[in-house]
């Protein structure tokens, strides 16, 4: 009985030997039906896939240049946001801050205390604890970012003051941490709860990446005497660091995108404010979910024209992250 | 093991003072004493301030004490302990406070009557009303979503797993990866320029279903291709040799063997596409009333409702936000919990 | 330098299990002892439990003494941290720091204990990969990483590396177990040298290594599986393997069985 798949062409004749029943038939032609309907089933799930990547970056792309081709302003310098004006004018400089800055104070905040965390449970955690931590942080990263969102506006953002007002005591004099007695629904409160929201994920890839470490490398670092920090140091942090590098990509990659739990939280306005505490900025997603509902169709057209940008700039992100693992598994040959 | 040896003993090499157990403990309550008074003594109202007052107390005191009596590295050791502590514990705050808040707040008005009715007649600012018509909603899309998702997935990971060889495998694995990172409101983008302003149609659900098929599609595909790589070359060996058609070896034999994992990861899948607020918001608008018809006219989903809710700005609307959000919560983590009952239940067959 | 290790009454554990049973013997310095005997019958446990490595496996836990001279390591305010700079380990498979070149996974030691000069740590290396008989072919790439290196070098990379701190006892984990008979060669060779300067106890399921390295041969043996491993004997090994006091001894020797 010879076996076709798609990758072989059949033997020339069929073995002898007990046949299961209604084979027979089939093992003659090129390839049985019921592989080819299902081989094609599959590969065109495959394709559908591309398709509907392609489709993305078209629509998005043509409709992009549809509003950038009557921005009178320069789409990527102006703090401006009035694209259903005469002359339509609007800019993403303005979101571009945002979103970048927010996303920098989450990653400065999230990333230490995540690779904490990873540490903890797998290092430093009484056995019988780690387990149960470990599964209640999974369940953190289910929570949907609308309640974080919900939570942020109600809870967060009023315990911030405390915080804000010292911040401008002691720090105030530096000029991006002066805040004005307003409400806390600035970049930096956005930035807090991106961290919180992201941090879980984070977590949960360092934490894998920590347990791969080869026990017989932190073995090597005990037998010389090291403690328990200097065998972190010298084993896990070392062999773990592309990994804790990707997982921090990809919590930048959702910080990026974040959408309800920063329109919630922010008060947004369309210029850039010296102080990470007083209003000011917008980011990407927040600017589409809060402006998309009262767009003209020309208004919704630049709102896509952002849209892509953001896009494009997770897809950079993601990529950066994809690269670094990928290098990792290369490497990864060494502790065999 | 390490006694407390503070006595100046006979000291060999091997005998390094060291510190007694209890002593982590009791900076960490000396700090928070002192966190608290300083808090006090200072007029700062803020939960936030004295704890992060008593965590810096925390590491500086580990440091200096352990320092003077172990020496360096040794004080090193209990820094990078106390900081990977305060990490947790600091984490934790904010955590917990999202879990006990939604809960405290959420059961004021989740009732029967809370399920059962829709916001029909209820103004913003009075009390009453409830989430019917949004938990009709997000059943059906992401019923619908799901409906699609899954054979357009796992037929996916099918084709990567056991067939794909050479440049288009290389390609779909490359973009469910790219997939996989798209921003929910991306997703939504796109849908909305092809559906709302290309084809002319008006919000329904089915537009919001597409969205998150966008989402789901990368999530099946990864968690599909993990559970069939785990199946053994052995297995599909064995039923190719005794002459069974490759298709009906995936069928039969590929599937059913990892079948468990599969549906888990479905499951987690929803679970994510069911929070999802952007694409909605901008695909199916929302509204008051009961609308079972996904096909036609605006839905309502339950984050939708929380974000409407939260919009509205009136306490009584505040309270059914958080209603709508621990039942949402709720939700999710019975999938969640389910799906790992059946990861763990099925494990011993599909792993190793 | 070389420590005497004297062993009495320990009892090694994996949480509830019962490893290794009442194991009481004597290591001379500047010597090499053998442990032999069938697999599982916790000679490695025993070696683990001589520089407070049993410790780490979760669950692991050590009654008993281990006098190293005078001192006992499970004496109380003994800093398990100290014991492992006193008392050097090689494992079974080479390990070296994957991250690091040659010249730092020797130094890894010295570094941790405090600041050297560069002049310093570059006398140390070489020193130490001239004692491990590496020197002359690692010279030229002490900036390489150490990964990169044979199976046989990086094993005797990581004997320098063991060196380096100037321990007083070497432990050695089925060392040869996986490099092939050229290397294997090359370590057994470097084990005659190294007897000069250290305590050396070797752990080997290759009896014919056992007799060409040790002085000293113990043989462990356990009852059934499920049971504890116990010490049958210590001699030296020329008895062990002529004229063994123990009929076990003998039947494990002349392949009887295990």
């Amino acid at each position: 009985m010879d076996i076709t798949t798609d990758t072989q062409k059949p033997t020339p004749s069929p073995a002898p030997g007990p046949t299961g029943p209604g084979d027979q038939r089939a093992a003659r032609g090129a390839t049985r039906p019921g592989d080819r309907i299902f081989l094609g089933l599959s590969r065109g799930s495959g394709i559908l896939v591309l398709v509907i990547m392609a489709a993305i970056a078209a629509f998005l792309t043509y409709r992009a240049i549809l509003a950038i081709s009557k921005d009178e302003a320069n789409f990527f310098t102006t703090f401006e946001w009035n694209p259903s004006g005469v002359p339509a004018e609007f800019g993403i400089a303005v979101l571009a801050f945002g979103t970048i800055v927010s996303s920098i104070i989450a990653m400065v905040i999230a990333v230490p205390i995540a690779v904490g965390i990873a540490l903890f449970i797998t290092h430093y955690a009484p056995r019988r604890l780690g387990g149960p931590i470990a599964y209640v942080i999974d369940l953190l990263a289910a929570v949907p970012s609308i309640v974080y969102g919900l939570w942020g506006a109600l809870v967060l953002v009023p315990h911030l003051n405390g915080l804000y007002g010292w911040l401008d005591q002691y720090l105030g004099w530096t000029g991006i941490l002066e805040w004005n007695g307003g409400a806390p629904r600035s970049l930096f409160t956005v930035g807090i709860l991106l961290a919180i929201m992201i941090l879980p994920i984070i977590t949960n890839v360092s934490r894998e990446v920590f347990r791969q470490v080869p026990r017989m490398h932190e073995e090597a670092a005990l037998a010389l005497g090291a403690t328990r920090w200097e065998v972190i140091r010298m084993s896990v942090i070392p062999f773990g660091r592309s990994g804790v590098i990707s997982a921090s990509m990809l919590g930048l990659g959702r910080a990026l995108g974040e959408t309800m739990a920063v329109a919630m939280v922010l008060s947004p306005t369309f210029d850039i404010s010296p102080s990470l505490l007083d209003p000011g900025g917008g980011t990407f997603a927040q600017n589409i979910a809060s402006k998309f509902n009262e767009a003209t169709v020309m208004g919704q057209d630049a709102l896509i024209a952002s849209g892509l940008v953001l896009f494009v700039i997770t897809l950079a992100v993601n990529g950066a992250a994809r690269m670094i693992i990928a290098r990792r598994k290369e490497y990864s040959g060494a502790n065999a | 093991m390490s006694h407390a040896t503070l006595t100046p003993k006979s000291r060999s090499s091997l005998r390094g003072a060291t510190l007694p157990k209890w002593f982590p403990w009791a900076v960490a309550g000396g700090s928070v004493l002192l966190g608290l008074g300083i808090s006090a003594a200072a007029g700062l109202h803020s939960s936030i301030q004295w704890a992060l007052i008593a965590a810096v107390l925390f590491v500086a005191g580990s440091y200096g004490i352990s320092a003077r009596v172990e020496g360096v590295r040794q004080a090193k050791d209990r820094v990078a302990t106390s900081m990977v502590w305060v990490a947790f514990l600091m984490a934790l705050i904010p955590l917990l406070s999202l879990i006990w808040e939604t809960v405290k707040q959420g059961v004021k008005v989740l009732d029967g009557y809370f399920l059962s009715h829709s916001m029909g007649v209820v103004a913003d600012s009075e009390p009453g009303g409830g989430i019917y018509h949004a938990i009709l909603g997000t059943l059906e899309q992401v019923g619908l979503a799901t409906l699609f998702s899954v054979p357009i997935g796992v037929l996916t990971a099918i084709y990567l797993v056991e067939y794909g060889r050479g440049r288009l495998a290389k390609a779909v694995t490359f973009f469910v990866d790219v997939m996989t990172g798209i921003p929910s409101i991306v997703a939504g983008l796109f849908v909305l320029s092809l559906w709302v302003l290309i084809l002319d149609m008006g919000p329904s659900g089915i537009a919001g279903s597409f969205a998150l098929c966008i989402l789901m599609i990368p999530v099946v595909v990864r968690s599909t291709e993990e559970m069939l790589k785990l199946v053994p070359n052995e297995l599909r060996e064995a039923s190719l040799a005794l002459g069974v058609p490759k298709w009906r070896t995936i069928l039969k034999v590929v599937l059913p063997t990892s079948i468990g994992g599969i549906v888990t990861g479905v499951m987690l899948a929803v679970a994510r596409i069911t929070g999802e607020t952007a694409p909605v918001l901008l695909l199916v608008w929302g509204t008051d009333f009961i609308n079972a018809n996904p096909f036609q006219d605006p839905q309502e989903s339950l984050p939708m409702y929380i974000y409407l809710q939260y919009s509205a700005g009136s306490d009584p609307a505040y309270d059914r936000a958080w209603a709508a959000a621990l039942t949402l919560i709720a939700f999710i983590m019975i999938l969640n919990l389910a799906a790992r009952g059946i990861a763990r239940w099925k494990a011993p067959k599909t792993g190793r | 330098m070389a420590k005497r290790i004297d062993v009495s009454g320990l009892n090694a554990y994996y949480s509830s299990f019962l490893a290794i049973e009442d194991i009481s013997m004597t290591v001379e310095p500047r010597s090499v002892t053998a442990f032999i005997g069938p697999s599982g019958c916790g000679k490695s446990t025993f070696l683990r439990t001589l520089n407070r490595m049993h410790e780490v496996t979760p669950g692991g836990r050590v009654d008993g003494k281990v006098m190293l001279d005078d001192e006992n390591l499970y004496g109380a305010g003994i800093d398990p941290v100290a014991v492992r700079r006193e008392v050097g380990m090689v494992f079974q498979r080479p390990n070296p720091f994957p991250t690091m070149s040659v010249y730092d996974n020797v130094a890894a030691g010295l570094r941790l204990n405090g600041k050297y000069k560069k002049s310093q740590l570059d006398d140390v290396v070489e020193k130490s990969l001239r004692g491990a008989n590496l020197w002359n072919e690692v010279k030229d790439r002490l900036n390489k990483p150490g990964s990169g290196l044979s199976g046989g070098q990086q094993q005797r990379l990581c004997i320098a590396r063991a060196i380096a701190v100037e321990p007083n006892v070497l432990l050695m984990d089925e060392p040869c177990s996986a490099l092939d008979p050229i290397s294997t060669l090359a370590i057994e060779d470097l084990i005659g040298e190294l007897k000069e300067r250290f305590t050396i106890v070797i752990v080997t399921h290759n009896m014919q290594q056992a007799a060409r390295v040790s002085d000293r041969t113990a043989f462990f043996n356990l009852a059934a599986v499920g049971q504890p491993g116990k010490l049958i004997e210590i001699d030296d090994t020329e008895r062990i393997f002529s004229n063994p006091s123990v009929q076990a001894t003998e039947d494990y020797i002349s392949g009887r069985f295990g």
